[in-house]
């Protein structure tokens, strides 16, 4: 059996996740939560300035500034680099200016070639490697473990944990595989199955669980599909999600500024080898998974897991058998002013946001702008192309892809969470309905009243065209 | 912190499941650097409707709340947590939680207790019937009591053992410092830093 580098003797075969987990054990005692180290600890400004007060009352310093960064996203608005217009919201980026600089943590902020959505810097910066423990106050840190870390979303209080000790007391989850068989078939993305996989496993289905994504599929998928399927394994209540890490990962992660160079990269890349569940090795549950028969999917309700292929219609809220289910049906309906039996493509949509730390990146703004190149959006539509990072959108333009959104019809914007959330100035309407590559259909997530369709980059460039939720092929 | 051992008060019958955390408290009320005053935001979608249970008059003064499950799945915020304990909640009780919300929850003494759909059932019914009815969350014993019934849940020994003493994390933690020094002089020279900063 391997010997790890922190000298821990496995004496059983295991799985990935718990290679990664035995690395960083600073203390097993059996009573007490183990107490893993955390490699990397990103910032933002909304679940962060309590965790400074928190330091700053107890006397307390930044343990490791150099596995820390910061930047400034959820409040930022996307129509210009300079003005908060909100000063609750200028406010809260203000204090984490402060905090950083009175605590010596590096920060890129508004303005900065390297601001953007937290999950997007830190792959971009190359600080996200395979084999680590990465956390950050925000769900979807679980988008790290694309590259084979363990990484997960914190409350503030272990935000503060990790500044004063970089490390977390955490129980032991228990592992579990996603395998997925087959290749997708053309047309499908990394979004279509991630949330075909939640309205299989319900909201709550990975609860306690680190989810391995494995299987021909997930290997054929991009480093940034990848972080799609992983970004989203919150939404169906997992602990945290991960990928083994292969040549594409290591290539994603070579040459960029923070990955290691010379010696270093060939010890890196033979630890990295490493990182492989055992064949022997098993896991508490296993969902298996034919690529072959998905579809483009989309949401009809107002949680991930109520999700439908983009070709189905709203269903009946009587065809559920489970009484919880059916009363969660009918709410979402009535929330979402639908009609059980309506086509999905029937369906007409006042927004189209593309963006977020789900399909914010590069490869998404490609997919978009393919399907929309030479088209325009429909009238009444209201298309907002947000790139995930100061950086995506920099190479986005200098691909000629903000020409084509823009001739199109859609507003090209600056980096940042921006629709996402409902909390800077880009928000639905009361009423409004919106096609959305974003994360959460949850009632009022985008806007107060606002009604939310998740869906892929494809079938949001293609809604926007239409009108109406559809395909590339409907057009 | 403040030790939890139990606590008794009248409850809020929540007949919802999948309350998320934006449903407890929408993003735009998290721009607060405050640790307190959230109470404002809390249910802001339902606050308006005069039929939502927090707005009766026979559930003033609640303390407990009962819920459908999956409470408390979604975002990370703690603010969530806050904005319970804000409003005056000291328990929630649950089928089943969001696993970051639950871990939020234990940090700031909210009492988070899981119990089977039945019994949830049972309470809404009882607390609908009668809302003066006293329920006790006993951390001690590992039960709720209401009238005549009593129900046990699981609560981990640890977390438990660290609620009633009131213990800070953080504090228990860098009871281990020599280890997380040594942890650290063995971590491999490629591992990643942020500074110098590369960019």
């Amino acid at each position: 059996m391997s010997r790890t580098p922190q000298g821990f003797e496995a004496s059983r075969p295991r799985t990935l996740a718990e290679k990664v987990w035995d690395d960083h054990v600073v203390r097993s005692d059996g009573e007490q939560p183990d107490l893993l180290y955390i490699d990397l600890h990103l910032l933002h400004e909304v679940t962060s300035p309590q965790a400074f007060d928190g330091l700053r009352q107890a006397g307390r310093k930044v343990r490791r500034t150099d596995l820390t960064i910061a930047t400034e996203d959820h409040n930022t608005p996307t129509d210009n680099l300079f003005t908060i217009a909100d000063p609750t919201s200028r406010k809260q980026i203000e204090t984490l200016r402060a905090n950083c600089e009175e605590f010596g943590v590096r920060i890129h902020s508004l303005g900065d070639a390297e601001q953007g959505v937290v999950h997007v810097v830190g792959p971009q910066l190359g600080l996200t490697q395979p084999g680590m423990t990465v956390v950050c106050g925000d769900s979807h840190t679980s988008t790290h473990g694309a590259f084979g870390s363990i990484a997960f979303g914190i409350g503030t209080s272990e935000v503060e944990h990790v500044l004063a000790t970089q490390t977390l007391p955490q129980a032991k989850p228990k592992t579990m595989a996603v395998t997925v068989n087959g290749s997708l078939p053309e047309g499908v993305s990394a979004k279509d199955l991630i949330l075909k996989i939640i309205s299989i496993t319900g909201t709550g289905g990975g609860k306690g669980h680190i989810v391995e994504y494995r299987g021909q599929a997930i290997e054929e998928l991009s480093m940034e599909g990848r972080m799609t399927v992983c970004n989203m394994s919150i939404e169906w209540g997992a602990k945290a999600g991960l990928i083994a890490p292969d040549e594409k990962t290591f290539a994603y992660v070579e040459g960029r500024a923070h990955a290691p160079t010379g010696e270093d990269w060939d010890a890196a890349v033979e630890y990295w080898r490493s990182l492989r569940t055992d064949e022997d090795a098993e896991f508490d549950r296993e969902i298996v998974i034919d690529a072959a028969e998905l579809s483009p999917f989309v949401t009809w309700g107002t949680n991930p897991g109520q999700g439908i292929e983009l070709a189905g219609a709203v269903p009946d809220p009587a065809s559920f058998d489970d009484p919880i289910e059916r009363t969660a049906a009918e709410n979402a309906l009535a929330y979402m002013g639908l009609e059980a039996g309506t086509p999905m493509r029937e369906v007409d949509v006042d927004v189209v946001f593309l963006g977020s730390c789900t399909n914010g990146r590069i490869e998404d703004l490609r997919a978009a702008a393919e399907v929309i190149k030479g088209r325009k959006v429909a009238d009444g539509v209201n298309m907002m192309v947000v790139p995930g990072s100061a950086r995506v959108r920099e190479q986005a333009m200098e691909e000629g892809l903000d020409k084509i959104f823009t001739e199109a019809g859609a507003d090209w914007r600056f980096a940042g969470c921006s629709m996402c959330l409902g909390m800077n100035p880009d928000q639905l309407t009361p009423g409004q309905r919106a096609a959305s590559t974003s994360n959460r259909n949850f009632e009022g997530r985008q806007g107060k009243g606002g009604r939310t369709h998740l869906v892929s980059p494809a079938v949001a460039a293609a809604t926007a065209v239409a009108g109406s939720l559809a395909g590339p092929a409907d057009l | 912190m403040e030790k939890v051992t139990t606590h008794t008060g009248t409850a809020a019958p929540l007949r919802r499941s999948n309350v998320d955390t934006d449903q407890i408290i929408p993003a735009v009320y998290l721009k607060r650097v405050t640790k307190t005053g959230f109470e404002d935001g809390l249910f802001a979608a339902w606050r308006d409707d005069p039929t939502f249970v927090l707005n009766q008059d026979a559930y003033r003064g609640v303390s407990i709340l009962v819920t459908g499950t999956e409470f408390g799945t979604g975002s990370s915020r703690e603010h969530a947590v806050w904005a319970l304990k804000d409003f005056g909640f000291k328990a929630v009780i649950a089928p089943r939680f969001g696993d970051i919300f639950r871990g939020n929850s234990l940090k700031n003494g909210l009492l988070t207790v899981e119990l089977p759909a039945e019994a949830v059932e049972a309470l809404w019914d009882a607390v609908e019937a009668d809302p003066s009815l006293e329920v006790t969350v006993d951390l001690v014993d590992r039960e709720v009591r209401a009238g005549e019934r009593t129900w046990a849940f699981e609560f981990d020994d640890f977390a438990r053992w660290r609620l009633m003493e009131g213990l800070d994390d953080v504090a228990l933690t860098l009871r281990d410092e020599d280890r997380i020094a040594a942890f650290e002089s063995n971590r491999e020279a490629w591992r990643p830093r942020t500074l110098p900063s590369a960019a």
